[in-house]
């Protein structure tokens, strides 16, 4: 814990800060621990990825950072923004952080909008209640949002209904929404996923563009690790609640230390490779998070676990980089790693190559 | 209308299945017609896999379930073993779907939420009475447990009992337990965590060796597409683009759209730096689709031509072809 934190010191003052952050669900079936213990830094003008499997508890994280959740959520820990500590805060007093100090970017552009209200009212209404505006303005606001996130025809956009535009459309509409009262975090909850590869890549690039325009923090939550490779400067990978593995994003390809990171990066079909490359799965499913497994809660799933990682939870330890920190008893790269490597290349389990 | 051409189909002894011209219309009475497929020709030889792949709305799924019959083509033919499916009666088409199986993207709701997993896999199986009621509980237990899944807990579980790759897994099951020829897969992984998403793709290369399967594969994802797949189909607006085995595809497309589509696909590694071939604009309507070459309107190589004149598909390679007036690759000299 105290080296964490130590890693996670230096540096400008953060935007935001999370210590010790547990979000907690009170099921027919026990309690969740869906975020058990994060610690986290945001930093103005920079971008975070979150990634990791479903169920990783990946979403849950930046909601509560943001603080929206159900009621049967409780949160436990410190989520510090600007001096303001927000645990713990009523609904009715967070309203004036929503908005305009942070706002989101759902993964589905279908659901987010409003199919009965037209696309001009539905950017107006935060701009005319969180920042009061009258409805000209907020009008005039709406058609200079639409502009700048580039719709093309953005005054007849206005008078339009979700269903008349295409799914890339909608979510630049969700993203001029989320952007109207000029908040300082971005969340982008997969914001791509629901999207065609070639409407990806055009909203990647216009959230980065608007995050370097406006100074603005992203938090990009994905459970794909190429698109945080080209669009953020640090990433922090979550397996079953907790943080895993933190770096700078160059960092992390270039120098992976925990398996779980290692197996995510190498389970993606890669364009460089020949037709039936057999592919590295990660055997197995995620923990269930009512009883998580003790130690490491990797291990049940990791090809170089021993005996050490079923006892006892590996903490968050920094590499030579003191920036990007890790939690593992065997990292990649570590004699035991090598060994374990060597077996399983030897029966034919895992083919030695790329990593 | 002569569609995309023919010069890309082969003279197959042994195809699986050949479809020509196939068209697919959408609309009746007065509202406009939406275009979903025209005039889209291709085959399958024995043991390949066809990958198709194209954004949305580019008719790619409504070619494999067009093929289906369901529904069925507005025009073209799809010869499935020789024998013309848009002729058949509605009882030969029963017969011959049972040697036709598809799987589709979403894994949970494609499965009866209230039937239990293993009544679901076993149905087809009961409905053509194959065997003994002892030898069709065989053949389930064994399918189940090559798609990885315990056929006890099967017995029991209901779908959201599972998740969502386990749910594939069974739908896999399902699809195989009559041994089809062709399997024909839409999206098949793209609503699952990459993790997820190799083991299902190894399980279908396991499978379409052990079940000898021809497969027609349909994806958005060229990267999973390039990982299965023989042959890759690329599809625009409703036309085919581009056709060719796919290492050929990926190293040398031909095609600006099949350039485009690749440099967007995000690459896990921060150093390579976006090459920057990037689409701009929506795609256009297919109710009023461009004159001359679908893609005219956002190809960064289109002239006069592209406008007036529809390209019809050329060899630009071994086994490579291509619609377009100037295609990226044509180093290669075609004998004409």
């Amino acid at each position: 814990m105290s080296q964490t934190q130590a890693s996670l010191r230096g540096g400008p003052e953060p935007l935001v800060s999370v210590r010790g952050l547990r979000t907690l669900f009170a099921t027919e079936r026990g309690l969740v621990r869906a975020v058990d213990g994060v610690d986290l830094n945001i930093h103005k003008g920079r971008s975070l990825g979150i990634v990791g499997e479903s169920g990783c508890g990946k979403t849950v994280l930046s909601r509560s950072i943001m603080g929206l959740l159900p009621s049967t959520a409780h949160r436990e820990g410190s989520v510090r923004y600007e001096g303001h500590e927000l645990v713990g805060k009523s609904v009715g007093s967070m309203r004036r952080f929503w908005g305009q100090e942070m706002s989101m970017v759902f993964q589905n552009p279908m659901v987010s909008l409003n199919p009965v209200m037209r696309i001009g009212e539905q950017i107006a209404e935060p701009l005319r209640i969180h920042l009061g505006m009258s409805r000209s303005d907020a009008r005039d606001t709406a058609l200079q949002l639409l502009e700048e996130v580039r719709i093309p025809e953005p005054k007849r956009r206005l008078r339009q209904y979700a269903h008349e535009l295409s799914g890339g459309m909608r979510q630049r509409v969700v993203i001029a929404i989320a952007l109207s009262c000029g908040p300082a975090i971005l969340f982008a909850d997969e914001p791509t996923t629901a999207l065609d590869v070639t409407v990806q890549s055009q909203i990647l690039d216009l959230i980065a563009e608007r995050r370097q325009d406006r100074n603005m923090a992203v938090v990009l939550v994905t459970h794909d690790l190429g698109v945080v490779a080209g669009h953020t400067n640090e990433i922090a990978v979550m397996y079953a609640g907790k943080i895993v593995e933190r770096a700078p994003t160059n960092e992390l390809f270039a120098n992976v230390k925990m398996p779980y990171t290692r197996s995510l990066l190498r389970s993606i079909p890669r364009l460089d490779d020949d037709p039936h490359t057999r592919l590295h799965a990660i055997s197995g499913r995620p923990p269930d998070l009512i009883d998580p497994p003790s130690g490491c809660r990797f291990a049940p799933r990791c090809a170089y676990a021993r005996e050490r990682c079923h006892v006892e939870a590996p903490p968050l330890q920094p590499t030579e980089n003191p920036d990007h920190v890790y939690a593992c008893w065997y990292p990649v790269g570590s004699a035991e790693f090598f060994e374990r490597e060597e077996e399983l290349v030897a029966t034919g389990v895992h083919v030695r190559g790329r990593q | 209308m002569s569609g995309a051409g023919h010069a890309h189909l082969r003279e197959l002894n042994d195809a699986v299945l050949q479809v020509r011209d196939l068209e697919v219309t959408f609309g009746s009475g007065r509202a406009p017609r939406v275009q979903a497929v025209s005039g889209v020709s291709f085959d399958i030889a024995r043991g390949e896999t066809l990958g198709i792949v194209g954004e949305s709305g580019c008719g790619k799924s409504t070619t494999g379930r067009a093929i289906m019959q369901m529904p069925p083509a507005t025009a073209g033919s799809v010869l499935f073993e020789g024998d013309d499916l848009g002729a058949m009666s509605p009882s030969e088409l029963r017969l011959a779907r049972t040697r036709v199986q598809m799987i589709f993207q979403d894994p949970i709701s494609s499965l009866n939420p209230r039937r239990r997993v293993r009544d679901s896999v076993a149905e087809p199986l009961d409905i053509w009475s194959r065997g003994t009621s002892a030898e069709r509980r065989q053949v389930v237990d064994d399918i189940l447990a090559d798609v990885g899944i315990d056929p006890e807990r099967a017995a029991v579980a209901r779908p959201h009992e599972f998740s969502g790759g386990q749910c594939q897994r069974i739908s896999i099951a399902r699809a195989l337990v009559l041994s089809p020829t062709l399997l024909i897969c839409d999206e098949p992984v793209s609503a699952l965590d990459v993790s997820v998403q190799a083991q299902v793709l190894n399980l279908l290369e396991d499978l379409k060796a052990r079940y000898s399967l021809t497969m027609m594969f349909i994806a958005h994802d060229l990267a999973v597409v390039k990982n299965i797949s023989d042959r890759v189909a690329v599809m625009y607006l409703g036309r085919l683009c581009e056709i060719a085995p796919s290492r050929e595809l990926y190293e040398h497309p031909a095609h600006h759209y099949t350039r485009v589509l690749l440099d967007s696909i995000p690459v896990p590694d921060p150093e390579v730096i976006a090459v920057g071939h990037e689409l701009v604009g929506d795609l256009p309507s297919p109710v009023d689709p461009p004159s001359g070459c679908r893609f005219h309107t956002r190809c960064p190589a289109a002239d006069d031509q592209c406008r007036t004149e529809e390209p019809v598909m050329r060899a630009v390679g071994e086994d490579h072809y291509v619609a377009c007036h100037h295609p990226l690759v044509t180093s290669v000299a075609i004998s004409t």
